[in-house]
């Protein structure tokens, strides 16, 4: 029983670091004023990459380091959809997305049912000899405590910078940051490519050391819960990880009532992290002035200079 | 220009600006002196915007010369007027509403935010420009946003504050504060030039006007000394036409009746209506007075039919003798309702759609749709209509609403509803942005349609207008609405203290 829930709670670090490092990537980007729905598809194509080069070279880092790459140079196509030839938002992203499902199962069809050796959990000395605490959050591999570094990182420099200040603004009013000298285009323009670049490192995890094999289709709808999670976290980066890790939870959910013998069907459990996802989005979008005041409110809208 | 000693702070020279073949600015020769308040008077589209624009750098003059303290410069950008000390204040505020007063001022004049909260709160004090620097502007009055432009100018120490109609924006209890302020910073080396269009604020704030007309200079004049119809004959070129206003007929019949009505406010920091009632009778025009914020907005709401009550409570509010409390906008509409919100864009037109589709949008029971069909050409006869006789200026009937200046689409929404032929008209803020030549037209085609029996209810701030067209006036204080008086048996004294909520005065007299 203990073991069972060492395991899950230990086990939910793992799920929920794609979910994380995709919607904290995703929340820049929104932030901006850009939704990019292809997350999905640049997840894929990072994931796709990073293990073909993980499984040639034998190095994760190289693995994350194209992942990211190729992601990023994805985005690049979306950017200039939407940035310089000011295509709707949705659409572009939707399509990008499909092309980036489509290039990791082309890209990687040798590769099918391949395995290589995940990344090792990282043994920190006392602290790991814990009971319960220690193998639950002193037993994780090295991305693990990145992401989590990461998310505060992100959310100091979301409240306490001038990059962040401007990165809202920009998001807020377009028109306004324009006009008070700030170049939207090409903050939107890094928001995105950040967004990607930790598209394809979410991807990368996925496949190199979540579940260190590649198969087509292997992210499973992981980039539209992160999408889910910005708005679950109402544009937050702190309540963003929380959201994680109980998605994190809820990817486990089926393996953990399986193994403590309880009998519901799978399937049933395998749909509950999608199932939350909409209670989730229709309770958190009753809170209108919450949204009001974190949401980006030129979401979606492209902006034009005026020349 | 002999005179080197006093040097003139800015001086425009011959200033010229055209868009295609309109001439937006023509020759305009303009000086302003160091520590005076400057005004630019005209009418709307007289060419004020497009100069200001010019001395602050939003674009370049086709010819002319700027002079900035005696030597010519080419003012190529707002960087580069804010850098040589000229500050402006939009009639559209450039704050961002998700982030705190500070982060925004922190935008343009980078410092640590600890050090500008200081600094903000020490301006504040010094000009008696009172904001909380950590607080979000979302929540933030018009006047406070005002204020938080305002400091963000004077932190970068202007030389020149450009102001672009300040008080159009402000309730008119914030407007004597906005004056105050103003008047300190002369004193302390800043000019001011005062953009505006209403005749008593000139007079009461400025040293020296420039008027213009029609692109040109009319002239120049001392507005301390000249009186306001001297002014208004430079700026629209004739006397101002004032509505001819005889007694309406005190007998028609009651067209809307509201009793008793009681209402909590929606928005928590709004006022609760208190069994306010009011009946306005067919061919006469009813005034509400009153500082807005007394539950105005609610009031309208309710009477326009954005916010209905319930079934049992429907007859609190009647129209043509039936109960219509609980009937939604468009069946109030169909039974004689015209209606004039406050809000030009988003409840009186949808911005980004064009005049003519903008008409569609109340006048659609008059004949333009047939079978589901728009009759395109009944449409847009309508819009050039409305267009020609209330003297909208824009481009034509394709325009967007969004593209027509704040008066410029109030003339054309009251217009539309006037052309509805309503039985029932509740205007709110009827001349709100609109030049004195046109307010009097507009007044004067309220009284016109009240002649041909129309029951009109008139919602306004400004008591002059209110006392120019209404027949009997009502004033609402903290929700309540007083008992209405003869307009022409009351002064503007005896409403005035009504506005503040001494209404006992006037209790049991006419109805």
């Amino acid at each position: 029983m203990t073991n069972t829930l060492i395991f899950i709670l230990a086990g939910a670090f793992s799920t929920a670091t794609p979910l994380l490092l995709a919607a904290m990537g995703e929340l820049v980007a929104e932030k901006s004023g850009v939704i990019n729905l292809s997350i999905e598809g640049m997840m894929a194509l990072g994931a796709a990459i990073a293990f073909m080069i993980a499984y040639q070279s034998g190095s994760h880092a190289l693995g994350f380091l194209g992942g990211g790459l190729a992601s990023v140079a994805l985005s690049l196509i979306f950017s200039t959809l939407v940035l310089v030839l000011n295509a709707n938002q949705v659409a572009s992203g939707l399509a990008v997305g499909i092309l980036g499902l489509g290039l990791s199962a082309f890209l990687a069809r040798s590769f099918e049912s391949l395995t290589i050796i995940s990344l090792e959990k990282l043994d920190i000395p006392i602290l790991t000899a814990l009971p319960l605490i220690g193998p639950v959050a002193f037993h994780q591999d090295v991305v693990v405590y990145l992401g989590l570094g990461l998310a505060v990182a992100l959310a100091s420099f979301m409240s306490k910078t001038r990059g962040g200040l401007i990165l809202r603004v920009v998001g807020e009013d377009p028109h306004i940051a324009h006009s008070l000298g700030f170049k939207v285009l090409r903050t939107r323009f890094l928001a995105i490519s950040f967004g990607a670049a930790m598209a394809g490192l979410a991807g990368a995890y996925a496949s190199t050391v979540l579940t260190p094999l590649w198969s087509d289709g292997m992210i499973i709808g992981r980039g539209w819960i992160a999408l889910a999670l910005v708005v679950f976290g109402t544009w937050r980066v702190f309540r963003i990880l929380l959201g994680a890790y109980m998605f994190g939870l809820a990817l486990l959910a089926d393996l953990a009532v399986q193994s403590l013998g309880i009998r519901i069907p799978s399937q049933l459990l395998t749909s509950a992290p999608y199932v939350m996802t909409i209670i989730v989005l229709t309770v958190v979008s009753k809170d209108a002035l919450r949204i009001k005041l974190n949401a980006p409110i030129s979401l979606g809208e492209n902006y034009k200079p005026s020349k | 220009m002999t005179d080197i000693p006093a040097q003139s702070l800015l001086e425009l020279r011959g200033i010229t600006k055209r868009y295609g073949a309109f001439v937006a600015n023509d020759a305009i020769n303009l000086i302003i002196n160091p520590g005076e308040i400057h005004a630019i008077l005209g009418e709307n589209g007289a060419g004020k915007s497009t100069l200001m624009k010019t001395i602050y750098g939003v674009h370049m003059p086709d010819e002319g010369q700027i002079l900035w303290k005696g030597a010519e410069v080419r003012m190529e950008s707002p960087g580069m007027a804010r850098a040589l000390g000229i500050g402006m204040v939009f009639q559209h505020f450039s704050l961002f509403e998700t982030v705190t007063v500070a982060e925004n001022i922190s935008l343009t004049v980078p410092a640590p935010l600890a050090d500008l909260e200081e600094k903000i709160r020490a301006k504040g004090d010094e000009f008696g420009l009172q904001v909380n620097p950590k607080a979000l502007v979302h929540g933030l009055s018009v006047g406070e946003r005002q204020r938080v432009e305002i400091i963000r100018s004077l932190l970068q120490d202007p030389a020149l504050l450009i102001l672009d109609e300040p008080t159009s924006v402000l309730p008119p209890s914030s407007v004597e504060q906005l004056f105050q302020t103003l008047r300190k910073l002369p004193e302390r080396g800043v000019s001011i030039l005062y953009i505006s269009h209403k005749l008593d604020e000139i007079r009461a704030l400025c040293h020296r006007a420039t008027v213009l007309r029609m692109g040109k200079v009319a002239g120049t004049a001392d507005p301390r000394t000249a009186t306001s119809s001297e002014l208004a004959r430079l700026m629209i070129g004739r006397d101002i036409p004032h509505p001819v206003h005889p007694p309406s007929r005190a007998d028609g019949e009651v067209r809307l009746l509201v009793q008793g009505l009681s209402q909590q406010n929606p928005d928590p920091y709004g006022v609760d209506l208190k069994d306010v009632s009011l009946e306005v009778r067919a061919g006469e025009i009813v005034g509400i007075a009153g500082v807005s914020g007394n539950g105005q907005s609610i009031l309208t709401r309710l009477l326009s039919g954005e916010e209905v009550l319930s079934g049992a409570q429907a007859d609190h509010i009647q129209m043509l003798g039936n109960p219509v409390g609980h009937l939604n906008a468009e069946h109030r509409r169909r039974i004689g309702l015209a209606f004039v919100p406050e809000d030009r864009l988003g409840r009186g037109t949808a911005p980004p759609m064009s005049l003519s589709e903008n008409s569609l949008l109340t006048a659609h029971r008059s004949g333009m749709v047939k079978h589901g069909f728009i009759s395109r050409q009944k449409r847009d006869v309508f819009t050039d209509t409305c267009i020609e006789t209330m003297d909208v200026r824009t481009r034509g009937r394709h325009s967007l609403a969004s593209s027509l200046s704040g008066g410029n689409l109030q003339k054309f929404i009251v217009g539309r509803e006037m052309m509805l032929s309503p039985r029932v008209l509740i205007v709110s803020q009827p001349t709100w942005g609109i030049d004195v030549g046109a307010a009097a037209m507009v007044r004067q085609k309220l009284i016109d349609l009240r002649d041909q029996g129309t029951a009109i209810l008139v919602i306004s701030e400004e008591l002059e207008e209110l006392f120019e067209i209404s027949d009997r006036l009502v004033v609402m204080f903290d929700g309540k609405i007083s008992d209405p008086v003869n307009s022409r048996d009351t002064n503007a004294e005896e409403i005035g203290q009504m506005m503040i909520g001494h209404f006992g005065a006037t209790r049991g007299e006419a109805a």
